[in-house]
């Protein structure tokens, strides 16, 4: 970085200086020194500099991956959640973590700092890679990101030790992912079913049950959306084919791209969407899309007109997960947390604020104290008919998810 | 250095060995340091960094090597022309309807307000105390499919022009080109209000007076001496806005549909979903390139290259 002292600046850039300082219109001597300034960084910073940087692989970061871990002396843990994932009082405190607190005299740092998993991704990627502490304790991501994360060595073993709650009562349904198996990496925070949401008004009456409908049903000319997250959407056409998310093939994927590309062209696709089709949903600007069932428990409170649909032909599930990321300095009081949630009454206070699928054994009598309707509600503890109807997104190589998101990216128009 | 105390003005003609005198010789440079040195590290650097990624190959599990791979210009101009052409298109769309919308209004501000002059300068900036998300997402609610403008629209037929136009699709605004050209043309009306009523306000009144008693019609002043004199703040005023907007990438987002994605799309979604980092970068040149290229166009042609 010689070149931050004035003496060693370019001669180009001391001339234009020169020129500039002395004498000669002010406008005229601003332009130069930046012509200057623009070609000394080329000069300086040059083909070496070029070729000097590129981006490590990544896994491979220095110095191990845990830290010291001082749960024991320093009462905290850091956790990053979504926005929305937490209950709230009135007085806008959070009953279970302030119980959690009460019990254990841990003091939890709650961030609502992740909107997004590929954006949160890009955010914690320099320092994992670094082989850095991103000053997290505890996240959650969605299966593909976790899965990404293990594959990278970017988070840590759970001591099961620690976890005999969480060990005892996860749902079955959730035990054993192919990028997971036996849960040794990461914990589910809740579960997400992916089904067709419609609304009433906007359709006049009509049942939209079937993915096909969406993609063809001549009615809904423009006012279908599908999500921008491409497993639920693919998810959603391959099933609709026929073909089981959890072993399809190239030919399969490419299928379902191509049907879901003809409803593209022929405009019945109005959007693909974030969390943001729910607004469009309400006011009918959407008369029906693929959503995710615990924003629609929470719309239909407010407006009786929608409706969701499990299709015969099934339904995805996925879950957003909890992970401790490398470096992390709470390690054992992150665990404490984990396994304090699988615990049936806390557990229960959360999926009936949330209104996601709980990934909890023994939750419903809990919860029937608090909420029955919501202890009722499949879309939040799904009854066996429902569960048989549920599947997973198989995890893909990463050329493979490079394929797949881009021939997804292509199809949402960029 | 000799050169230097050559060319000195004569009022500075002393000693250069004399301390003082040295140190204020200094001083500029000194005085340019943190502008030099924010240059190079927000803006030099970064555009190094860029430019390096752009010519690497790999994959995040591997990690990305200097390859000297330029066929990624040529693959991302290859496959993304349309989204590019689309930006220059709907930013300069929008860039004309600021100036349309805008030129009036800075106008009135300048010439006519008197003293609500300050009460409609605040009007037009106070959209800004909220933020672009959210303005934009309020578009959401004003042209919602069933609401009083859409329903307006399609009563006077207007939506049959711009069907005709291809900037919309069937009775609705939502979900399409016009929609983006509308958000785009809020967001940045702003910048192009501000320099337009500058460079107004700096004009002499007596000039019209002057014109008015040399039997100049209003229209005629406003061709010859108003709208001339102005040009510096149409150039600012045009560039302030069709800058930002080529690559604005929320708009298309969220007001747009599949076919309506520009160029910022395009780069926010290789880089952040499908992890293509040399495309992202390659992208950014190439739009930071004709950007450039069309700007320096412009002021050239526009003859105000001392004005700007």
């Amino acid at each position: 970085m010689e070149h931050y002292e004035p003496e060693s600046l370019s001669p180009a850039q001391l001339s234009a200086g020169r020129r500039a300082l002395r004498g000669g219109s002010a406008a005229v001597g601003r332009r130069s020194v930046l012509r200057a300034s623009a070609g000394g960084v080329l000069a300086a910073g040059g083909l070496g500099a070029l070729s000097a940087c590129g981006i490590p692989a990544a896994g491979k970061g220095e110095g191990g991956i845990a830290a010291d871990d001082r749960s024991d002396k320093d009462k905290r843990v850091n956790f990053s959640n979504w926005t929305e994932y937490m209950d709230v009082d009135k007085d806008e405190r959070r009953p279970t973590l302030d119980a959690f607190t009460k019990r254990t005299g841990i003091s939890v740092k709650y961030t609502e700092d992740i909107n997004d998993n590929n954006e949160f991704f890009g955010k914690i990627k320099p320092q994992l890679a670094a082989g850095q502490d991103t000053g997290r304790d505890l996240i959650c991501v969605t299966d593909w990101l976790a899965a990404r994360l293990i594959r990278f060595g970017w988070v840590q073993k759970l001591d099961p030790a620690q976890l005999p709650h969480a060990y005892a009562n996860l749902s079955a349904q959730f035990r054993s992912p192919d990028w997971d198996p036996g849960r040794a990496y990461s914990y589910p925070w809740t579960g997400i079913s992916t089904v067709i949401a419609y609304n009433k008004k906007a359709t006049d009456g009509e049942k939209i049950t079937s993915v096909s409908q969406l993609m063809d049903e001549p009615k809904l000319k423009g006012r279908v959306g599908f999500l921008s997250e491409m497993r639920d959407s693919m998810g959603m056409v391959l099933l609709d084919l026929g073909k089981d998310p959890a072993k399809f093939t190239d030919d399969d994927f490419d299928a379902a791209v191509a049907r879901l590309q003809k409803a593209v062209d022929k405009k019945q696709i109005r959007r693909f969407t974030g969390n943001d089709y729910t607004a469009d949903l309400d006011k009918g600007d959407l008369a029906a899309c693929v959503a995710w069932a615990g924003d629609i428990v929470q719309l239909k409170l407010s407006n009786p007109d929608i409706e969701f649909a499990i299709p015969d032909s099934g339904y995805m599930t996925s879950t957003d997960n909890l992970l401790v990321p490398n470096k992390a300095r709470h390690k054992r009081n992150a665990e404490r947390l984990i396994d304090y949630y699988y615990e049936p009454e806390p557990a229960a206070r959360l999926a009936a604020y949330i209104n996601y699928v709980c990934p909890v054994d023994g939750v419903r009598d809990a919860l029937a104290k608090i909420d029955p309707k919501a202890a009722a509600n499949p879309l939040i503890i799904p009854d066996k008919a429902m569960a048989a109807k549920s599947h997973a997104f198989r995890s893909l190589t990463p050329k493979e998810e490079a394929a797949y998101e881009g021939k997804f990216a292509k199809l949402t128009g960029s | 250095m000799t050169t230097l105390t050559k060319a000195a003005p004569p009022e500075a003609d002393e000693p250069p060995a004399k301390p003082p005198r040295k140190r204020g010789r200094l001083v500029p440079y000194w005085l340019l340091l943190p502008g030099i040195l924010w240059l190079l590290v927000f803006f030099a650097l970064p555009l190094v960094y860029q430019a390096s990624t752009s010519v690497q190959t790999g994959s995040l599990e591997e990690g990305y090597k200097v390859t000297w791979h330029f066929a990624t210009y040529w693959d991302a101009l290859g496959d993304y022309w349309p989204q590019f052409l689309r930006s220059v298109i709907y930013a300069g769309a929008a860039t004309i309807l600021c100036l349309l919308l805008g030129y009036p209004l800075a106008y009135l501000i300048a010439f006519r307000a008197g003293r609500w002059r300050n009460l409609i300068l605040v009007l037009v900036i106070a959209p800004f105390f909220t933020s672009f998300l959210i303005r934009t997402l309020a578009w959401k609610t004003i042209l919602a499919d069933g609401g009083p403008v859409v329903g307006a629209l399609n009563n006077l037929h207007l939506l049959d022009v711009t069907n005709w136009l291809g900037a919309t699709d069937g009775d609705r605004v939502l979900a399409t080109p016009l929609a983006v050209v509308c958000g785009l043309t809020y967001n940045f009306l702003p910048f192009m209000i501000l320099p337009l009523y500058t460079s107004l306000e700096r004009i002499d009144s007596r000039l019209h007076e002057a014109a008015g008693d040399l039997y100049a019609r209003p229209s005629t002043t406003f061709r010859k001496v108003t709208f001339p004199l102005s040009m510096p703040g149409v150039v600012s005023g045009t560039l302030l806005t069709f800058i930002p907007a080529a690559g604005d990438y929320v708009n298309a987002d969220l007001l747009g549909s599949t076919d309506t994605r520009m160029v910022g799309n395009v780069i926010q979604t290789q880089f952040l979903r499908i992890l293509d980092y040399p495309t992202a970068a390659a992208l950014s040149f190439i739009l930071m390139a004709a950007i450039l290229f069309m700007v320096t166009f412009y002021i050239r042609k526009s003859g105000t290259e001392d004005l700007v």
